[in-house]
């Protein structure tokens, strides 16, 4: 092929993996939102904090990665899920702002628990696919990304089939549209906000765990959920496939604009996309309009 | 003497047609009341007046003024002011605080002699304050007038809003449902309050409304609407015993 | 409760109408005049950081707490105050015209930010200052030509008619001069039709409306006069910092100030003040408790991010009107000793009432 598609492609494709990152983090982001109205601004330290404990287990404690995976998962699952049941259920019935703040006070103090138990050094671990690329027509691709837009995908059927065609799945879907009718049909409500916290914590970890490689395992990991802020407002705020596609996108419009925009605006593409949007096609692509009865 | 009319007015909001084609008339001084099932379109013709909707035709005019595309804002500068079904009181204030907003109309002090505090602005203030006085007697919120509106009672939370309308100094006055939520008490108190509106004040009342002993002791004249069309029109006693609107709406 | 024994309307709404509250501010100006004098150097230079932030949180609580438009980036007004301002003392300008050209500047560009501000709000609102913040920190970075970039900007000597006042105590002066300017303006604003403009789009736009409150004008407007402050206050930073780099006007910043304005308590001026003072200080108070804390938790940095958490998190739980409701209810509780009740602020519980539809 041409030279220039070829590049296309490959940038493409590199966009894809690192948009499938942002897509994840984007649907944890959604999960919480749609549950509970929060925007949940600690999204981006659990994943930050569940690279540190996979570190600890995997170079710390010499636990093979599978293994380390999988318990990181769990711990972050289980403490997004009590931080829901214990502290966010507190202040159910205030103002939305209230919720941002007290999210925003977790993330700061999530941070500087992981900064002061591990200290200010960059770090890294070993994953089965470090180091190995793979030969796709002719492109080459991290066999990292490769597992990357994997666990995108099969996260994201999963969650499909779970919200679809369980009956705990279509209960979340009603408990996020109406949670006062939700009590009344026999719902339990809080116990599916924390479930619905606890999921999207272990997306985060699954996030952070296959983020780190690549990134290094350092407090700064965190900024990838204001990408993943610009992802889900590109998407439709407030749609899961959106976030997917907005995630996505919004990787691929990155890689572009490293090449053929001049140097800087790469990193502020995020941010220039989400004001954009904002301002110009506040639905996104996806997402839902909002209006107000009087 | 027709001071409001209404003409062929319509709403639809994408595939539900909310107001369709209606067309009415008010006289000056007259309390005319709109009354019919829920969804009927009652609310969305007072939100088309008070400029919240954009009709999809029609027009309204108000003491001779086409308003019906008038900037939301100016619509008290007309001379019209509403309350709302469900409250919309500033709850962040005293009862005080969300009256003197009501004055907000006639503007006074510039921004920046507001910031200097000139005697100019501190005199407005005391005026305005005087004019909101008036209007505190009259609907008997002397208690109240310091308490921050969050905690008070519902009752009292209606009348506040009647009061926050009447102090813009209104020549036509919308109220939408406005014994929502009163007891029978306080029905009595809002008939005879709504009557001195029109006696001593000389306004113009149109008033959404449901409770039917309500519209008959205060009302001029009752339309009845069905799924945003008109179905009677007349006094009270007639379209009582309409029998379109006893099957749409009173019920046999 | 206090009773309101007004005779005549003025008095109704004069900022300090009890002997009692006179007296007290008078001698706190007293205490604050003579502080440079009897005070050792490091706390009069602390004071004028914290009068810096003051004005600074001033500026955010007329957007947040007054008129509900939230911002979590006005670390980005910050920014262009104090480079505006260093750019414009280099180029020769006298120091008062700079920095009233400085927060003018600033102004016009709250204006820019304020117009998307009408058509978003709330969640949206916020996620877009956070980004125009980010992306203010970026341009800077960027633009070496006239910022200096990543490797900063070294800001000239603040020279009033002749003198030079760099030096602390006239430093503190300056500042102390313009907090207590920025707050008597503010507090006519904000009891004049401006400010109750302001509360009434905070509170319920639709009845704005049909009082004839141009919202949309009114919330352009709070982005106005929060800019112009918070820009003010970004050019006496400037001066007290005294080389500007990108980092230091970030995200965290912006954060900061939100943090000041929620824990001061939503909605009051005293709220702001007090707010402003505690987060300022707490990074002081955090290096002085240090030596006293064990080993392991005291070593790693992060114990200041952990802190400003864990406040933030504590006051939104248990009191959610910040400072200033304490404040209230400690003075409430003076007031109406000894028959002040438990439970007399006491909220009620409430539904998640869906602010989608909105």
């Amino acid at each position: 092929m041409s030279p220039a598609l070829a590049q296309w492609l490959q940038l493409t494709i590199n966009g894809m993996a690192i948009g499938a990152i942002y897509a994840l983090v984007a649907l944890g982001l959604v999960l919480t939102y749609k549950a509970t109205e929060v925007l949940n601004f600690a999204h981006g330290d659990v994943l930050m904090a569940s690279s540190f404990v996979g570190w600890g287990l995997i170079v710390g404690l010499g636990w093979p990665f599978w293994l380390a995976a999988l318990a990181t998962v769990l711990f972050a699952g289980l403490f997004s899920w009590q931080l829901d049941a214990r502290i966010m259920r507190r202040i159910v019935g205030q103002p939305q702002f209230a919720g941002v703040m007290l999210t925003i006070a977790m993330a700061f103090m999530l941070r500087g628990l992981v900064s002061m138990s591990f200290g200010p050094e960059s770090r890294t671990y070993p994953t089965p696919w470090s180091g190995q690329t793979t030969r796709l027509a002719g492109l080459v691709v991290n066999d990292l990304s490769l597992a990357i837009v994997a666990a995108a995908l099969l996260i994201t059927l999963a969650l499909f089939w779970f919200l679809k065609k369980t009956a705990l799945g279509i209960s979340i879907q009603a408990a996020s549209q109406n949670q006062l009718a939700a009590y009344l049909s026999g719902i339990r409500v809080k116990r599916i906000s924390s479930l619905v916290w606890g999921i999207s914590g272990g997306i985060a970890a699954v996030c952070g765990l296959l983020l780190a490689p690549i990134a290094l395992v350092d407090i700064g990991l965190w900024i990838v959920m204001l990408k993943a802020l610009a992802a889900v407002v590109l998407g439709g705020f407030g749609s899961v496939p959106g976030a997917i596609l907005g995630g996505l996108l919004l990787g691929v419009i990155e890689q572009f604009s490293g090449v053929y925009l001049p140097d800087g605006f790469k990193d502020a593409m995020a941010y220039l996309v989400l004001i954009g949007v904002l301002i110009l096609w506040p639905r996104g692509l996806l997402g839902e309009a909002h209006g107000r009865r009087v | 003497m027709s001071v409001f009319a209404v003409s062929d007015l319509s709403l639809r909001f994408g595939g539900v047609q909310a107001i369709g084609e209606l067309s009415f008339s008010v006289n000056q001084g007259e309390v005319f009341a709109i009354i019919g099932p829920n969804g009927a379109g009652k609310t969305s013709v007072l939100n088309v007046i008070t400029r919240v909707f954009d009709p999809s035709y029609g027009r309204v005019v108000f003491e001779g003024q086409d308003i019906t595309r008038l900037p939301r804002h100016r619509v008290v500068h007309s001379g019209i002011a509403r309350t709302f079904q469900n409250i919309e009181l500033f709850e962040g204030g005293t009862v005080l605080d969300n009256l003197l907003l009501g004055r907000h109309r006639f503007g006074h002090g510039n921004f920046f002699a507001q910031w200097l505090w000139t005697p100019a602005v501190r005199d407005a203030e005391a005026a305005s304050r005087a004019r909101v006085e008036d209007v505190i007697e009259l609907l008997d919120l002397m208690p109240h007038r310091n308490s921050p509106v969050a905690g008070l009672p519902y009752g009292v939370r209606k009348i506040v809003e009647l009061a926050r309308a009447l102090v813009t100094e209104p020549r036509l006055l919308l109220l939408d449902e406005p014994a929502s939520g009163l007891n029978p008490e306080e029905t009595r108190e809002l008939a005879f309050w709504i009557g001195d509106i029109q006696k001593d004040l000389g306004i113009t009342v149109i008033m959404v409304e449901h409770d039917m002993s309500l519209v008959c002791e205060t009302a001029d004249r009752v339309l009845c609407m069905n799924m945003g069309q008109l179905l009677a029109l007349g006094k009270p006693g007639e379209v009582q015993a309409n029998p379109d609107v006893i099957t749409a709406y009173l019920g046999a | 409760m206090r009773f309101s024994y007004d005779t005549n309307y003025r008095d109704a709404h004069a900022l300090l109408r009890y002997l009692p509250g006179r007296l007290a501010y008078v001698l706190l100006l007293a205490a604050l005049l003579i502080a440079p004098w009897v005070m050792p150097k490091y706390v009069v230079g602390e004071l004028s950081y914290v009068f810096i932030m003051c004005i600074v949180s001033l500026g955010l609580m007329v957007l947040v707490g007054y008129t509900g438009q939230v911002s979590l980036g006005h670390s980005a007004f910050i920014a262009i105050g104090a480079y505006t301002h260093t750019w414009l003392l280099a180029q020769g300008t006298p120091l008062l015209a700079s920095m009233l050209m400085a927060a003018g500047f600033t102004g016009l560009l709250g204006l820019v930010i304020g117009l998307p501000a009408i058509r978003v709000s709330g969640l949206y609102l916020a996620m877009v200052t956070l980004a125009f913040a980010i992306l203010t920190e970026h341009v800077i970075g960027h633009w070496k030509s006239v910022t200096g970039g990543f490797g900063g900007l070294a800001v000239g000597s603040p020279v009033l008619f002749g003198q030079d006042l760099s030096k602390l105590q006239y430093f503190y002066y300056l500042c102390l001069a313009l907090l207590v300017l920025v707050l008597l303006g503010l507090l006519n604003l904000l009891r004049a039709k401006t400010g109750r403009a302001f509360m009434g789009v905070r509170d319920s736009e639709a009845a704005a409306y049909s009082l004839g409150i141009w919202v949309a004008g009114y919330k352009v407007l709070a982005f106005v006069v929060s800019a112009v402050v918070t820009g003010l206050g970004g050019a006496l930073l400037a001066h007290h910092v005294g080389f500007l780099t990108p980092e230091g006007f970030g995200l965290i910043l912006s954060l900061e100030l939100v943090l000041m304005v929620t824990i001061g308590g939503l909605g009051s001026l005293r709220g702001a003040i007090l707010g402003a003072i505690l987060i300022s200080m707490l990074p002081t108070f955090i290096s002085r408790i240090k030596p006293l804390l064990p080993e392991q938790i005291a070593k790693q940095f992060g114990l200041e991010t952990f802190v400003f958490g864990l406040v933030l998190a504590v006051f939104v739980l248990f009191e959610p009107k910040g400072l200033n409701g304490r404040w209230i209810k400690f003075k409430t509780f003076l007031e109406t000793f000894p028959l002040y009740r438990q439970d007399m602020f006491k909220r009620g519980k409430s539904y998640m009432k869906s602010e989608r539809y909105k």
